[in-house]
């Protein structure tokens, strides 16, 4: 785990300066989801990043847009950026090709306060595309196993073809002390798995609700359902920790775009402890 | 199985949290311990309503057909968790086929015993309906998020 510090000190001088950086790779997780495998060194002399936070990925002459970084926070010359095709600026970068030049910078926002787990269990409940910015937690916590009790991985998907890293997935549950619940809205007869909402799930797994910390990320009203279970269960606000999401222009404060109440989700987020947001999940139009 | 085997089973199961010893009584009247293979049907879609099923180990899924489409599995049912409620509401056929989709163990109440007894004792008739209508509210509450598509939903403003 890196200092906090760390990672801020490997953020490009100027925060708005974008850095021209090569595609290394391009893999499609279904459907509309796909993995981009950057070539960080050319630009970058050291990047870091922390769990949780978020690059703008900028195709030229398209426009930018803020993405999770989904990679292995220790292998700094590679990171991957797991993208929903959702937008212009997305549609495009769904189209690069090895080789392929974007521009990117970054590293922005808080990351997942993994300190805050150290000595506890850990649930990560998450669903779609949640997944991608958890992934970096999932391999910080397994590189300092030790430092965490059991880890629960509860993952929700609209069909088992749209589910993300179904290898790793099965990976992870091969590992000591690990649960991976996997669960899918809808399926054929082919499937074996869960099906239902992902806080079903929370009903097959016992939570020592006084020692565990729970990342929650994934769709605002799926995470608003899960905070609830987590919490109907025993967990406190303190325990829980959420990632938001709003459409990130300037990604250092300074353009207003992404304010959330009286906070900016992509300086001050977009990882919050559940009690500094708390008063703003069920305000309607924020 | 030994009845005293069953009591103990039927406490353990989640439903039946804290039922008092009398209710508990008139259950092991209508209990059977069951156990299903992977791939065999508990219900199916149509048929009478015979059984309520306590899911105890395994899992179960619930499947539609569709015509002219593939069967579409809906919802699973696993430990702790009950299969069907249409034993209880007439004209008691079931409206989903529910398939065990691993070695699933289960308790089975009878349908017909279990009415009757709601019958004649209002008080546990009652007790079941409550129970029941947890069960429901549960369900509900997880069919409309289904319905919502989660996964599919862009953030609020995300256009890029």
């Amino acid at each position: 785990m890196k200092d906090p510090s760390e990672a801020l000190h490997s953020a490009p001088v100027d925060p708005m300066t974008t850095h021209p950086v090569t595609v290394r790779k391009v893999i499609w997780e279904n459907d509309d989801t796909f993995t981009l495998t950057l070539d960080m060194n050319e630009a970058f002399e050291k990047f870091s990043f922390l769990p949780g936070q978020f690059n703008m990925l900028y195709v030229f002459g398209v426009g930018e847009a803020a993405i999770s970084i989904s990679s292995d926070p220790v292998k700094i010359n590679t990171i991957e950026h797991t993208i929903h095709r959702v937008g212009t600026v997305t549609a495009a970068l769904a189209h690069m090709k090895k080789g392929n030049v974007i521009g990117v910078r970054g590293p922005y926002g808080a990351g997942w306060n993994l300190d805050a787990a150290k000595g506890k269990d850990v649930c990560i409940a998450t669903g779609g595309i949640g997944l991608a910015p958890l992934r970096p937690v999932i391999y910080s916590l397994l590189k300092n196993r030790d430092d965490y009790g059991r880890i629960v991985i509860l993952y929700g998907g609209r069909s088992p073809l749209d589910l993300l890293f179904r290898v790793e997935l099965e990976k992870w549950e091969d590992e000591e002390n690990i649960e991976v619940l996997v669960t899918v809205d809808r399926a054929d007869s082919s499937w074996k798995g869960h099906i239902g909402v992902v806080t079903s799930l929370l009903s097959y797994i016992k939570l020592d609700t006084r020692n565990t910390i729970a990342y929650v990320c994934g769709p605002e009203i799926m995470m608003k359902y899960t905070i609830d279970e987590l919490v109907r269960r025993g967990l406190s606000d303190e325990q829980v920790f959420l990632s938001m999401e709003r459409n990130m222009k300037c990604a250092v404060g300074f353009c207003g775009h992404c304010q959330y109440g009286p906070t900016f989700i992509c300086k001050d987020g977009p990882v919050f402890p559940l009690p500094r947001i708390r008063s703003l999940l069920d305000r309607k139009e924020l | 199985m030994e009845k005293e085997n069953l009591t103990d089973l039927l406490k353990q199961h989640p439903f039946l949290h804290n039922v008092s010893d009398e209710h508990m009584q008139t259950l092991i009247g209508c209990a059977s311990n069951v156990r299903f293979p992977d791939n065999a049907y508990l219900i199916r879609e149509g048929e009478l309503a015979n059984k309520f099923f306590l899911i105890r180990t395994g899992r179960v899924a619930l499947e539609i057909d569709v015509p002219g489409k593939a069967v579409l599995r809906i919802q699973t049912a696993g430990p702790g968790e009950v299969l069907g409620w249409s034993w209880l509401i007439s004209p008691y056929r079931w409206h989903f086929s529910g398939v065990a989709v691993m070695d699933t163990r289960a308790i089975a109440l009878d349908a017909e015993c279990l009415r009757n007894k709601c019958e004649t004792d209002p008080a546990f008739g009652y007790e079941m309906l409550k129970r029941l209508a947890l069960v429901m509210e549960k369900r509900l509450e997880a069919t409309r998020l289904q319905l919502l598509d989660l996964y599919d939903m862009t953030p609020s403003g995300a256009t890029s």
